[in-house]
């Protein structure tokens, strides 16, 4: 295994601003546009996302390289990392429930929806291909699911205002939301030649 | 949806009036990281049609037997073990545009439209029905990826399926082949097929 040779610090930057999974890999967009209506639910989730994120990039990759590449089944890893994330959302949802029913209140209802969401999946497999480190992966897992919550809390605020802007009646909803998105990847992106993630 | 859709109004309902990119914004997810070029567009759309119409077939043969309250991990397995087929096919006749498509192919499991569509329609259908439910959907995604990577590819590289259309003289954008410009295209779609739409007088 050849680990890319990158510094945590960078990658941790990287991962939330240049190469924001979102912006940059247009990973988890259903759930973001569909709750990006409403701030609170967008918090909600962007912190489920991040913890969901976390865990599961570590888990995954222990499962990959202890279990997977040793009994030669890496084809398997679709199936495996999706059964992952899918038993990990079930046990963190159980975890709330049972220490914290006031949180089980905020995040319950977004778990769920987290097993589908492309984002948790997509980082899975960046490592994979990328060759990350244990560390390096934990570290990329954070960043990007902290930078999927910074982009879905700009974009909740953004959209309150555009709102009550002067939209063409065919542009509403989807389409000005869309285009709203690409004007924040522009912002995100423009640093990228800075920052390199693989 | 009624008991019985019939197979024509079925077809002009998903490639159009219920496009699943224009009315719901689904599956956009893993598509719009592909769409910089047709090439990669049409294997990755062939991908989903065939995962989609498979995927629904199965669903709508074991229905039955399929447990209510795990019905969804089901539905997923299904879809991933469809989607490491077309993963194992590709990585053996087309080796390069595999490892184009990067993680993007496995990303067909959490597409959101072969869910959707599982569950909406091959739950409540029958076998055949429901394959060309899955087929059409897939169609309409199709054609929406495609116009988009159409755009992309002849601004941002001057060709189309990899060949030289526009004159020397044309300057690439440069922004075509980036991130952004999928989401200012897809935008720009959306609005041109809502107005058509609008016009035509479909409840938008």
């Amino acid at each position: 295994m050849n680990a890319p040779d990158i510094n945590l610090i960078p990658l941790l930057f990287a991962s939330i601003f240049t190469s924001n999974i979102l912006l940059a890999n247009f990973l988890g967009m259903c759930s973001f546009i569909s709750i990006s209506k409403d701030m609170q639910s967008s918090n909600g989730l962007g912190m489920a996302v991040t913890l969901v994120l976390f865990l599961t990039s570590g888990l995954n990759w222990v499962v990959y390289h202890m279990v997977l590449v040793p009994l030669g089944l890496e084809y398997l890893r679709f199936i495996i990392f999706i059964t992952v994330i899918a038993s990990m959302v079930q046990i963190i949802e159980m975890v709330i429930d049972r220490v914290s029913p006031k949180l089980y209140i905020t995040l319950g209802i977004f778990l769920p929806l987290i097993t589908v969401n492309c984002a948790i999946l997509g980082v899975s497999l960046f490592l994979e291909i990328r060759e990350y480190t244990f560390l390096q992966s934990l570290v990329y897992g954070l960043g990007s699911g902290l930078g999927w919550w910074l982009a879905i809390m700009l974009l909740a605020a953004i959209r309150k205002k555009v709102e009550k802007g002067p939209v063409p009646a065919a542009l509403k909803g989807p389409g000005i939301t869309v285009i709203t998105i690409g004007f924040m990847a522009m912002a995100f992106i423009g640093f990228g030649g800075m920052l390199p993630v693989q | 949806m009624s008991s019985a859709p019939a197979p024509g109004a079925m077809l002009r309902d998903n490639l159009w009036t219920n496009n699943p990119i224009f009315m719901q914004i689904l599956g956009i997810c893993s598509a719009l990281a592909v769409t910089n070029l047709l090439t990669n567009t049409m294997i990755m759309t062939i991908a989903v049609v065939g995962v989609m119409g498979m995927t629904n077939l199965t669903v709508s043969l074991i229905k039955s037997l399929i447990p209510r309250k795990v019905r969804m991990m089901v539905q997923t397995l299904i879809i991933a073990s469809y989607v490491i087929v077309v993963d194992i096919i590709l990585r053996a006749y087309l080796p390069d545009i595999s490892r184009a498509l990067g993680p993007y192919v496995g990303l067909i499991i959490t597409n959101c439209i072969i869910m959707g569509r599982a569950e909406a329609f091959a739950q409540q259908n029958p076998p055949l029905l429901s394959v060309w439910d899955g087929v059409t959907s897939a169609f309409g995604y199709m054609g929406v990826l495609l116009a988009i990577a159409l755009i992309r590819e002849l601004l941002g590289f001057g060709s189309l399926f990899g060949y030289q259309v526009m004159p020397e003289i044309f300057e690439p954008w440069i922004i075509m082949v980036m991130p952004p410009s999928a989401f200012f295209v897809l935008g720009i779609v959306i609005w041109i097929g809502k107005a058509i739409m609008e016009r035509e007088g479909a409840p938008a």
